[in-house]
């Protein structure tokens, strides 16, 4: 009973296997990639451990305070940035051993050629908003 | 309307229909059915015989589902037979839904949600809720659960360490949502130690009553974190204490010692101190040996390294602390204190940080956290 967030995003993580870019697929390949998530999603659902699951735009506006009475400053989109996150899942499983085996079978979805991409993804745990009564 | 009269009578109706013979997933979808049904009609229509109108509902209800659903009709006889008159042994029907809903076949986020389900009447919407996942995945959860144990005798004697596992599981996710699930955890504790006499389970009972004596007092006005030796020992709850000591008397009277009564044991020497310099830490030291004994739990251990520190100096529990993998939860933050306690405070103060980044929940994130600031600032002041 703990939820972990699975997060696709490219900073740090080596190349997928598979990483012919999306745009460079066959339709059909790119359809078969989105059913696969959205299937995955579903068996989640019934397997009682999926919690929610987004897409990102994979451009953003940087926002930071100004002062008083200013409005907020905006900033980029940064072409330069080398983190694109490009959405997340959460899941909520019984164990770390799980959260690794969904993981892995969320990064086996298929890319060009039909092949599994092999993406990087990351899995972090949610720090738990109550506290556990032992002391 | 009383929802807690409410749902207490559920595993006696859910009982009742299963030994009539209805399966328990069925049973189970038509009890909920009756106690929604409840809820409607009784604040205008109160029943002379509130379990007796639930058995009657749910049983009607049942029958109807069944005879809509023919292709899932397992029992002809069942639907054709009027259910026998005769009183039913209702604390007995009680355990077994105890034991089926804590079945070792069931993963343990299956079994709590059966359990909260089947045992305590909550809805499915708010155990979601409480758990903060989506209603969909909680009905899912909850009905797969369901299939798992389809398949179980409802005569065969279960295991109650897992059912006392389940609870305790229940009562430390504490609170979020509509429902408090400490005190729900506590109530089915209790229903389950009127149901069956055994020291475990009132060993359960009063450790739960210990802890959540102190529940008050853990927790400062802006939701941080009290350490035990900080709390405000006023704001501790007298008559849950006492009745936790009561009961864990009681059940050690009986010489049949066990990993909750140990537990309970030390919480009750920590709620016997009127301050924190008065407690017995040699008598806790002497408990977690027990405790080690009995269930060989790292967890044990790392927290007997902080009573021996407590009992025989911060060297001492340093001592303890090494002869432990370093890698479980809270070594570092155990390891943090007792350096604070033994003077090096530029390693605590590092420790406490590290121990920061390696917590698993919020509020314990910003307690550790501050605790670094508290000794990185003595510097500059």
């Amino acid at each position: 009973m703990a939820k972990y967030l699975l997060l696709k995003h490219y900073r740090g993580a080596p190349s997928a296997v598979n990483d012919v870019p999306m745009d460079q697929w066959t339709p059909q390949e790119i359809t078969d990639h989105v059913r696969y998530m959205s299937d995955f999603a579903a068996r989640l659902e019934e397997t009682g451990e999926y919690v929610d699951g987004q897409a990102l735009a994979p451009e953003g506006t940087f926002v930071r305070y100004d002062g008083e009475g200013r409005p907020p400053v905006t900033d980029g989109p940064f072409a330069e940035t080398k983190d694109l996150i490009a959405g997340w899942m959460v899941i909520d499983v019984d164990s770390y051993e799980r959260a690794v085996e969904l993981a892995g079978e969320l990064s086996a979805a298929p890319g060009a050629g039909g092949k599994p991409i092999h993406e990087w993804l990351e899995l972090r745990p949610f720090l738990s908003a109550h506290q556990a009564t032992a002391e | 309307m009383d929802a807690l009269l409410l749902r207490s009578l559920t595993p006696g109706v859910l009982g009742v229909l299963v030994r009539r013979g209805a399966d328990f997933a069925a049973a189970e979808d038509a009890v909920q059915d009756a106690l929604v049904e409840a809820v409607r009609v009784w604040p205008d229509d109160p029943p002379r015989d509130p379990k007796g109108w639930l058995v009657t509902v749910a049983w009607r209800r049942f029958l109807d589902a069944s005879r809509a659903d023919a292709a899932r009709r397992r029992r002809e006889d069942v639907l054709d037979e009027e259910p026998a008159p005769g009183p039913v042994p209702a604390v007995d029907d009680t355990l077994q839904l105890y034991f089926l809903c804590a079945h070792p076949s069931l993963t343990p986020s299956s079994a709590v949600a059966l359990t909260l389900r089947a045992v305590g009447g909550l809805t499915t919407r708010q155990i979601a809720r409480a758990y903060l996942v989506p209603e969909a995945t909680m009905a899912q959860r909850i009905s797969r659960a369901k299939r798992t144990v389809a398949g179980v005798r409802f005569d065969q004697p279960g295991d109650i360490a897992t059912v006392l596992r389940v609870l305790y599981l229940v009562f430390n996710e504490g609170y979020s949502g509509d429902v408090d699930l400490a005190v729900e955890a506590i109530r089915l504790t209790r229903q389950l130690a009127a149901a069956i006499d055994h020291p475990e389970v009132a060993g359960l009972l009063a450790l739960m009553l210990l802890h959540h004596a102190r529940r008050a007092a853990r927790t400062a006005p802006d939701g941080s974190l009290v350490p035990l030796a900080e709390q405000d020992r006023g704001r501790w709850d007298t008559g849950a204490i006492a009745e936790g000591v009561a009961i864990l008397q009681a059940a050690l009277s009986r010489d049949r010692l066990g990993e909750f009564q140990a537990q309970a044991a030390i919480a009750a020497l920590h709620a016997d101190a009127r301050t924190a310099e008065e407690t017995d830490w040699v008598q806790i030291v002497e408990w977690y040996d027990e405790l080690a004994g009995l269930t060989d739990s790292p967890v044990v251990r790392l927290n007997r390294a902080v009573a021996v520190g407590e009992a025989d100096g911060p060297r001492a529990g340093l001592a303890a602390l090494a002869a432990l993998d370093d890698s479980l939860p809270r070594y570092t933050a155990v390891a943090a204190y007792l350096r604070e306690r033994d003077g090096d405070l530029d390693t605590a103060a590092r420790l406490y940080a590290e121990a920061a980044r390696r917590a698993t929940n919020l509020a314990e994130v910003a307690h550790l956290t501050r605790q670094a600031a508290r000794l990185n600032g003595r510097r500059s002041r």
